[in-house]
């Protein structure tokens, strides 16, 4: 059971809202980068957010660049899992091979600060400040073995191939 | 039933019958990352142990996004890539060597190949008729291993083009149109399939314009056929051995269907700071903008530079306004300079960049102050994506680029041919 606080955001959230391109200098330097997680959406997040706390997406969260340190410095802030009415592609699968989960489901009436508890097996979110009940969409198998096994790398590391 | 090009593609490469929605195991043709996703790429590869690569030969590092290096930490980043090329007997297109996507345009890409790379912009080789999509860094590094991967069969949608661009108007603005009528996750997960007689009149510089901009729908690819203009490009590209003959099947079952008629289109540009969120040229005039970038994968072709060289010939910029131009290639360059399209752009008042990413995604070349505007011909116009989050950008064609370097305010071309 994931349990935290939702940090909630709008549709359209881009690569660039969650770690923008100016930054890349730090690429290779992950604590620094860390810093700078969802800057041009939300100045203070970084200082906010606590280990556990979901982000709660609207419509396409994550569109924009391949650039994997989008998941990466959020997973890195703790963050265990988002919450969203839909996902870009590549960034969908870049969070769920570093072992972050990404789950779609009606985010609609969850609000900032709300208190979230997320069941991962039962695919069920209970948002404690409202009653709500919500539940998500299964994942393909694929990405719920990759998830099991804490991301891509240690998967095939594990297996050897797909 | 027959098979889109994406079912026909992976079914090819996977050895079975790929149909949308199935997951697949691909064999991949070519899997490359650039300079801001490679450092990270390589670090996965090396956290999975892997002793070789897969495909040397089908593996790239391109110096492209922060080249030549702008500061300590990128240059230490390039030779950390520099050295793992050495490792490993991949091969490596060097600061100056161009824009990853136009030199796999230019060098590897051919019909029916699948292709990864670490940059969401890898869907611009599909205008050759290949599968090809932006993945991210693990991805990428464990198709550097295994020379495979997993694929979700895309559903896809048929874009059906028909008539011919008319004067000012340009692949830009039909792909900028289609992004504002679908929204910008109105082809999430699926693939764009163009086909249609318009096709006939989409020269493949176009095609890649078109193809590079999928994924700002949402796209896992954008695919055209490979027909007779794919042919003469590849023969242009000293290539013509990679030609194949490449179509959906008639009988293909798509998800929707969206008409384009070219003959409609006018000059069209995306405001800040959503690509879909579009208006015509027209009905933007007197906004002021500050800086004019003309370049890209997804503008940074000769049909481009020629196109922003016949305007400018014999006008001088807007004095207050700067103006940037990037070739996407050494190609690109030497054509243009033997055109004499970089001498007319340079009396015209611009700033030639080496071939690269340049002003694109706000690292170095072209960074903007807090408050400007910017017209640019690349793909992206997200908050912060030039640099300052306090900024504007406003995305067109390299036509309307150049008539708003001529006036300092974003402009119609037509009004100036």
């Amino acid at each position: 059971m994931l349990k935290g606080r939702a940090f909630k955001f709008g549709d359209n959230i881009s690569t660039d809202h969650i770690i923008p391109g100016r930054y890349a200098y730090l690429r290779s330097n992950l604590p620094e980068l860390a810093k700078h997680v969802m800057e041009d959406a939300d100045p203070d997040f970084a200082t906010k957010v606590n280990k556990g706390d979901f982000i709660v997406g609207g419509a396409n969260f994550g569109l924009g660049s391949s650039r994997e340190h989008a998941p990466l410095v959020i997973k890195m802030a703790g963050v265990s899992a988002i919450l969203t009415k839909s996902v870009a592609r590549i960034f969908f699968r870049n969070a769920v091979n570093l072992g972050l989960p990404v789950l779609i489901c009606d985010t609609g009436g969850i609000d900032d600060g709300d208190e979230l508890e997320v069941d991962l097996a039962k695919g069920t979110v209970y948002d404690k400040t409202n009653g709500e009940k919500l539940t998500f969409d299964r994942l393909p198998k694929v990405m719920l073995d990759i998830l099991a096994r804490g991301g891509l790398v240690p998967y095939i590391q594990k297996y050897g191939d797909f | 039933m027959g098979k889109t090009l994406a079912e026909k593609i992976l079914s090819l490469k996977s050895g079975g019958d790929a149909r949308a929605g199935d997951i697949v195991i691909a064999q991949v043709d070519l899997a490359f990352a650039q300079d801001t996703t490679g450092p990270l790429t390589i670090r996965q590869f090396q956290a999975g142990k892997f002793e070789r690569l897969a495909n040397p030969s089908k593996t790239v590092l391109f110096f492209d996004h922060a080249s030549p290096s702008p500061n300590r930490e990128l240059a230490n980043d390039h030779q950390f890539m520099r050295r793992f090329a050495e490792e490993t007997g991949c091969k490596i297109s060097d600061i100056g060597g161009g824009v990853c996507h136009q030199l796999v345009a230019e060098s590897f890409a051919k019909p029916g190949d699948v292709i990864v790379g670490a940059d969401s912009h890898t869907v611009t080789a599909g205008a050759l008729g290949a599968f090809a999509t932006g993945m991210g860094s693990s991805d990428v590094a464990i198709v550097f291993a295994l020379g495979k991967t997993w694929f979700r069969v895309p559903e896809s949608l048929k874009i059906l083009v028909s008539g011919e661009m008319g004067r000012g108007v340009m692949a830009k603005d039909l792909v900028l149109q289609l992004i504002g009528t679908i929204g910008a996750d109105g082809a999430t997960y699926k693939a764009l399939e163009f086909k249609g007689e318009g096709l006939k009149s989409l020269k493949l510089s176009d095609r890649l314009t078109v193809a590079n901009m999928a994924v700002e729908a949402g796209a896992k690819a954008g695919l055209f056929p490979a027909d007779k203009v794919t042919r003469d490009y590849l023969n242009h590209q000293k290539r013509g051995e990679d030609y194949q003959p490449l179509a959906a099947d008639s009988d293909a079952v798509y998800e929707s269907q969206i008409n384009i008629n070219l003959t409609a289109l006018e000059p069209t540009v995306a405001k800040p700071h959503q690509v879909a969120n579009i208006a015509l040229a027209r009905e933007l005039k007197g906004i002021k903008i500050d800086q004019v970038f003309i370049g890209t994968c997804t503008n940074g072709r000769l049909e481009d530079i020629a196109t922003a060289a016949k305007i400018m010939k014999g006008r001088k910029r807007h004095p207050p306004t700067r103006f940037i131009i990037a070739p996407a290639s050494p190609q690109v360059l030497l054509d243009a300079i033997s055109a004499g399209y970089i001498r007319t752009l340079v009396e015209a008042g611009a700033v030639i960049m080496p071939p690269g990413c340049a002003a694109c995604l706000g690292l170095h070349q072209g960074v903007l102050a807090d408050g400007e505007s910017c017209l640019s011909t690349a793909n992206r116009n997200f908050k912060g994506r030039m640099g300052s989050p306090e900024a504007f950008i406003y995305l067109g064609s390299p036509a309307t680029a150049a008539a708003t370097a001529i006036t300092g305010e974003i402009t119609d071309p037509r009004e100036v041919m």
